[in-house]
């Protein structure tokens, strides 16, 4: 196998390219995607390589695009949709909500729609409120869409070409923070599987269970921990949905604690799905109820000292580890 | 010419159609109506004092302008900086044209309409650097600005999403006269926005509301001819002629010269003082120009460098200052004085937001419904925060009369 070294920009690229290479019903829309070459440089060469009818400038119209994806999905094409940043999703939430997760159910399974929107999901480049979504909490809500949120360019191609060829809509939950960072990609095709937790750091104390960028940070907190003796189970979930409960209830029956990290609000979560199922499966096991860290329960602010404050960091994770060991 | 829409007769007569009902009472429609007109190609002169005040403000926007870039290059402005170079007599010229007790609210590119409508340098710069005494406590940010002292109701960061809610203070504004204050106030809501944002739906649901309803709501198109690389001919249909979607709408749409601020200020006042008179919307296709880059991070390949200086070489403070020499109102040593004293102010600005203090941890909470078991700390039994201080800083819905 060869190993390189790419940034998880050109991670995402690969997956969208070797995809579009191999089937012909796969395209790719957005603004900004072809002439730009994408807003961040996703989709760079895409458009000289395949050309403006299978890599398509649209307007800023995010309701009509999603929407003629979604129509062009049920008519057995394959659309990869990209929103500049999830943030902007949300003027389309009838077409990708209403329209996409439902279409199979309601039509008796006549109709499926195999598409991906994907995008930057999340905060922590000073956007302010309006640009600094982390959708995860308000769409995996939504039965009938599955979910993935790599943590970094290995995970991003392969949970990507996974996506495209999945026959479900896929919301895919890019980090315009991680766009840039390198990671180690092997040259030889690959995928991963949906609802297959990854064990990042193995460990025996406590179990920390998280979802994208945030992973990372539990990673930190991890290296933190270990000098101080506690020896912390990193899991990377991968997709949010599918969820991988019986990954994080083996995790947790060994370590009997744990801590779930997500960048979404608190309120109605996977963070708090995964405690309750935790909580269901694991109840005899655990030491202490399952502790959380999210963003806090507010709109996004500006200034760089509360938007830090405000995002799951590996200070406030190493605090919760800590509570939850009664160790604070 | 407006006469507000009536009831349509039942149908009666054979000759009733269901496609054409009541529209006979819906004004007619025009395009580019002349309020003033151009002397020898060019528009008259305003008071000396009006006509300084636009030049003082195009250049505060410009030295403001170029300042952030500077800071944003020294990292002490994040997120994106949206610059207004170019653009200055569109909301000088706007503003000039309207009262201050006339709302407006705006998108993203929003430091110039701040400015324009009375915010000091020291509370915008301070927002966008994300301190405490920013305009809206380092909260906001540069996309955000929001000025209740001077009715300007926000820059708003998703494309298209402002128009509706001018439309909505359009509303307030005729609610108000019609339900409220008798008629007395007669104020008219300015909503801006760019041309990208004409393909969204909320800019043409809100153009329906605005003409269904009757309601004194001018709806400016800053249109610069691109939005982020895209060129209006490649991202709008009728990008050519953006004001037959206003018409089509049955509301009034002008064209207006953009990169002339003293054309600005006489047709916006036009149409400002009409649209008062008769409480019908108005579109206006503003042909302006950016200078730079949508954002501080865009190399500019879709267009050329000749393009560029064209639009350049029709500068609006260029065109003023040679306008006010010519009468007289202006020498190059007071255009010189001007420019000192603007640039001490800016860089007055900087030193201040550079000096304000970061917002403080407890900000994080305010201004916002909190539960009353607190904020979500997920490290500690949440029962525990049962006794938690309410942080709810919540403005309690003002009692109407209290307003008038
Ligand atoms: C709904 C939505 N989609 C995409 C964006 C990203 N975006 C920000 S500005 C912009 C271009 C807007 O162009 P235009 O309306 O012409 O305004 P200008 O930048 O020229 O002032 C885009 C695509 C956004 N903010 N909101
Ligand atoms: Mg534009």
């Amino acid at each position: 196998m060869t190993v390189r070294e790419i940034e998880y920009r050109d991670a995402l690229n690969e997956a969208m390219s070797e995809e579009m290479r191999r089937d012909k019903r796969v395209f790719l829309l957005g603004e900004e995607v072809a002439q730009y070459d994408g807003a961040y440089k996703v989709s760079r060469g895409m458009l000289a390589e395949f050309g403006e009818r299978r890599i398509i400038d649209t307007p800023i119209s995010e309701s009509g695009f999603a929407g003629m994806a979604i129509g062009a999905a049920m008519m057995g094409l394959r659309p990869v949709v990209e929103f500049m940043s999830w943030s902007f999703s949300l003027v389309a939430a009838d077409p990708i909500l209403n329209n996409a997760p439902k279409m199979l159910y309601m039509s008796g399974g006549q109709y499926g729609c195999p598409i991906v929107f994907r995008g930057n999901d999340g905060a922590g480049g000073q956007l302010g409120s309006t640009h600094s979504w982390c959708v995860e909490g308000l769409y995996s809500n939504v039965p009938g869409l599955k979910m993935a949120i790599p943590s970094n360019p290995y995970e991003a191609k392969g949970l990507l070409k996974t996506a495209i060829r999945d026959d479900d809509p896929v919301f895919f939950l890019e980090s315009e923070r991680m766009l840039g960072t390198k990671g180690e990609v092997p040259e030889e095709e690959y995928l991963i599987p949906f609802g297959q937790a990854r064990v990042a750091r193995p460990g025996k104390d406590i179990t920390l269970v998280s979802f994208g960028r945030p992973v990372n940070f539990c990673l930190e907190a991890a290296e933190a921990l270990a000098r101080e003796g506690v020896d912390c189970e990193v899991l990377d979930m991968r997709t949010i949905r599918p969820l991988d409960i019986e990954s994080i209830v083996r995790s947790v029956k060994k370590t009997n604690r744990c801590v779930v990290v997500d960048q979404s609000w608190s309120f109605g979560s996977p963070g708090s799905e995964v405690a309750a199922q935790v909580h269901a499966r694991c109840f005899d096991d655990l030491d202490n109820f399952v502790h959380r860290v999210h963003t806090a329960d507010v709109p996004t602010p500006y200034a760089t000292n509360l938007e830090a404050e405000y995002l799951p960091n590996a200070r406030r994770i190493t605090e919760a580890v800590r509570a939850c060991l009664y160790l604070a | 010419m407006s006469s507000p829409a009536q009831p349509a007769p039942s149908p009666a007569s054979e000759s009733f159609d269901v496609h054409t009902q009541g529209i006979g009472a819906r004004p007619e429609v025009s395009q580019g109506a002349a309020w003033a007109t151009p002397i020898n190609g060019s528009w008259p002169m305003v008071e000396p004092s009006l006509a300084l005040q636009l030049l003082r403000q195009m250049v505060l926007i410009r030295e403001f302008e170029v300042r952030c870039m500077q800071a944003y290059q020294d990292k002490k402005i994040g997120g994106f900086c949206h610059v207004y170079i170019g653009q200055e007599a569109v909301a000088v010229g706007c503003n000039a044209a309207l009262r201050p007790e006339d709302p407006m609210v705006t998108a993203y590119r929003d430091h110039g309409h701040a400015l324009a409508r009375g915010m000091s340098a020291r509370a915008c710069m301070a927002e966008m650097f994300g301190r405490v005494d920013g305009c809206a406590k380092g909260k906001g940010g540069s996309m955000h600005m929001f000025d209740r002292a001077n009715n300007l109701f926000g820059g708003h960061g998703i494309v298209g999403a402002q128009v509706p809610l001018g439309v909505g203070l359009a509303f307030a504004c005729k609610y108000e006269d019609e339900v409220m204050a008798g008629g007395s106030l007669r104020r008219v809501a300015m909503s801006f926005l760019g041309d990208g944002a004409l393909n969204q739906g909320a800019f043409h649901e809100g153009m329906n509301l605005a003409s269904l309803l009757d309601l004194p709501a001018i709806v400016v198109c800053e249109n610069n001819g691109y939005s982020m690389g895209t060129a209006i001919s490649r991202g709008t249909s009728m990008g050519h002629q953006i004001t037959a979607k206003a018409l089509a709408y049955g509301i009034d749409a002008y064209e207006v010269d953009g990169m002339d601020v003293l054309g600005v200020y006489h047709q916006m006042h036009g149409i400002v003082e009409h649209c008062r008179a008769t409480s019908r919307p108005a579109f206006v296709d503003m042909r302006t120009y950016r200078y730079k880059g949508h954002s501080m991070s865009d190399p500019r390949k879709y267009r050329t460098r000749e393009e560029e200086a064209q639009y350049e070489a029709g500068d609006p403070i260029g065109r003023l200052k040679s306008r006010l020499e010519g009468a007289g109102i202006l020498t190059e040593a007071d255009f010189k004085a001007m420019l000192k004293e603007l640039r001490a102010e800016v860089r007055d600005s900087v030193d201040f937001a550079d000096a304000s203090p970061v917002p403080s941890m407890s900000e994080l909470h305010t201004d916002v419904f909190v539960e009353s078991w607190g904020p979500y700390t997920g490290s500690s039994d949440p029962r525990m925060l049962g006794g938690a201080p309410r942080a709810v800083n919540f403005r309690a819905i003002e009692n109407p009369e209290t307003q008038l």
